[in-house]
């Protein structure tokens, strides 16, 4: 009788604390999903019901040149950013790693900061720097260009290079966080017992710290891979004005779609697409994650 | 440390290897002071932008475009603060950012310390299914719902009283996704299970309910993880961009972040006071971040899966 009752009243207790969570979960997050699986198969404007039309959503991205390009821009973003971000911050956590006291302080903050930053901010700050008629960074710039300043952002070819430059000065504070952790965790007696066999640096680090620090690499990559395939700030904002188009990414293509041509069907198809890519490289992670969890 | 690694060495070696070790400690050294030297630049490059933003903000337009600008301010002035502070709507864009940032992390906090405590330690029906529900929403891109976002919070506008408080335009839409926090009740979890249990029994045994140890022992335990979770909960919501920029619409709603690039560009190209506007609208998390710098690490660190 009295574990019933105690029965019941974890469940009312259970109820009661989970219910703020469910609901909210419900709503945000179920719904939405189940609609918008539903509503990539209609012809729905964003505001409003549609008929059901088939698959013929995903044959007009397979076959609309602006949702190629979108792929491809998100795709070469990504390249740009992640891989550089990866093995900047990796070089730049070692030196970090040697220092000490209020130096090492000062030097991680200065890393870092960039990265609690919102991207408006990092937005002003880079389009001031690069600025056509009086940005610092033409200084630089413009001997390359026989004496005269480039315009970075409305220049096709320089524009997701630039984009990618500022992200990894943005984001990859949280990469050397990440890398500082793992070399903590390299014991140094490892580095004494190479350097008495007599290995030098360059030794120590591709034998000892590379293959060490590999887990914390792979997982820098699958965070950065993921968050950077949901591109849209920085290079929505860069590219207002210019030729958006040209610079599309994935997320701006169902932007377009759905608030701008009110395509609510075809937005949704998109989202779909990016949904499933994300997912697939979510449970990667997960299981790399896992695995990790496993070996402690 | 070439002391003890000296004291260490066998007996055999021979004085000439002991020497060409030394020559090698010292050669390292100085390598090491290169490098030392490297990332001190590195460092120095990359505060640069900051720096240089800052320093642009403090001087008059007129110095901002002159050729050859000083890298510091010649004539340090305020007017482009005092300008953004009070010429701009940028007074409004705080409140609606303190006012959704704080809703934001008040409820995710409180909601994933529930939810975190029920999954560690009550036994329930579906509550393994909603455990999955969580990893599976943790994989989930909420960039990728945010066309079905916007239908929904339209949709609120029919719902009898409360629908206009909720709708699109309002800053309960600017809350709303932001509640998807995955991450922190994970992280509630995983704290709330390596409490000892013995604790627990003690307690239950004194006569305590759920929520007496849920607020009396499992919270106060855990008091330095949940200002953690509360300070990057925070500094996420100040920084979010892309759903407040579609949830709103209406200049007097706009979060920080969304007014200074959304409505700065009608009154020309004022580099100075687009300047100050931006280190305005960054200020309080980078505040926050040198005041709580170990809590945001760590807050960090747990949210990509490594227990610091």
């Amino acid at each position: 009788m009295a574990i019933m009752k105690s029965k019941r009243a974890e469940l009312a207790t259970a109820a009661v604390l989970m219910a703020p969570f469910i609901i909210i979960y419900g709503v945000l997050f179920i719904y939405p999903t189940i609609k918008m699986v539903q509503v990539s198969f209609t012809d729905a404007p964003l505001i409003g019901d549609g008929q059901f039309n088939g698959i013929d959503n995903f044959v007009r991205l397979w076959k609309d040149r602006l949702f190629s390009t979108s792929v491809w821009n998100t795709l070469y973003f990504v390249l740009l950013s992640v891989i550089p971000s990866t093995i900047i911050a990796l070089f730049l956590a070692m030196g970090v790693n040697r220092l000490k006291g209020w130096l090492q302080s000062i030097v991680l903050a200065c890393f870092f900061l960039p990265y609690i930053l919102p991207v408006s901010v990092v937005y002003r700050i880079w389009a001031w720097i690069l600025d056509k008629d009086f940005g610092i960074a033409q200084v630089l710039l413009a001997p390359f260009n026989g004496g005269t300043n480039i315009n970075v952002f409305r220049d096709l070819p320089l524009f997701m290079p630039a984009a990618a430059l500022l992200t990894v000065w943005w984001l990859i504070g949280f990469n050397m966080l990440l890398y500082i952790a793992g070399l903590r965790n390299i014991s140094t007696e490892i580095y004494e017992a190479a350097s008495l066999d007599g290995a030098g640096r360059w030794t120590q680090f591709w034998n000892i710290t590379w293959p060490l620090i590999w887990p914390v690499t792979v997982l820098v990559l699958t965070i950065q891979l993921i968050l950077q395939l949901k591109i849209f700030d920085q290079v929505y904002l860069f590219s207002r004005g210019g030729r958006v188009d040209a610079t599309s990414t994935m997320v701006q293509y169902i932007y377009k779609q759905a608030f701008q041509l009110n395509h609510g069907g075809v937005g949704a198809a998109a989202s779909l697409v990016l949904f499933l890519v994300i997912v697939i490289f979510s449970v990667l992670q997960f299981q790399l994650l896992r695995t990790r969890g496993g070996e402690k | 440390m070439s002391a003890t690694s000296t004291a260490t060495v066998p007996a055999r070696l021979d004085d000439a290897a002991i020497a060409r070790r030394q020559r090698r400690v010292r050669t390292i050294d100085k390598v090491g002071l290169v490098f030392t030297v490297l990332i001190v630049v590195g460092a120095i490059l990359w505060a640069f932008p900051l720096y240089w933003g800052v320093v642009t903000s403090l001087k008059p337009e007129s110095d901002v475009v002159k050729a050859g600008s000083a890298l510091y301010p010649e004539h340090l002035t305020f007017d482009a603060y005092t300008y953004a502070l009070f010429g701009t709507k940028l007074g409004l864009w705080y409140i609606n950012s303190l006012a959704t940032s704080i809703a934001t992390t008040v409820i995710v906090v409180a909601m994933s310390a529930g939810a975190g405590y029920a999954i560690s330690q009550l036994d329930f029906p579906g509550r393994r299914i909603l455990w999955w529900m969580i990893l599976a929403s943790f994989m989930v891109p909420i960039q990728a719902l945010i066309v079905n976002h916007y239908v929904l919070f339209n949709q609120f506008k029919a719902i009898p009283v409360i629908g206009p408080w909720m709708t699109i335009n309002t800053l309960t839409a600017v809350v709303g996704p932001q509640l998807l926090a995955p991450v922190t009740v994970m992280i509630y979890k995983q704290f709330f299970d390596s409490v000892p249990r013995e604790m627990k029994e003690a307690a239950v045994v004194d006569g305590a309910n759920d929520f007496q140890l849920l607020f009396g022992i499992y919270l106060p335990m855990n008091w330095g993880i949940t200002t953690a979770l509360a300070i990057i909960t925070f500094i996420a919501a100040w920084n979010n961009f892309l759903w407040p920029f579609l949830a709103i619409s209406d200049e007097d709603k706009m979060n920080i972040t969304v007014g200074i690039t959304q409505v700065s560009d009608a009154f020309g190209v004022k580099y100075a006071r687009d300047l100050a506007t931006a280190i305005l609208a960054g200020l309080p998390v980078a505040v926050i971040y040198l005041i709580f710098q170990r809590r945001v690490t760590q807050a960090i660190m747990l949210s990509a899966g490594i227990k610091g």
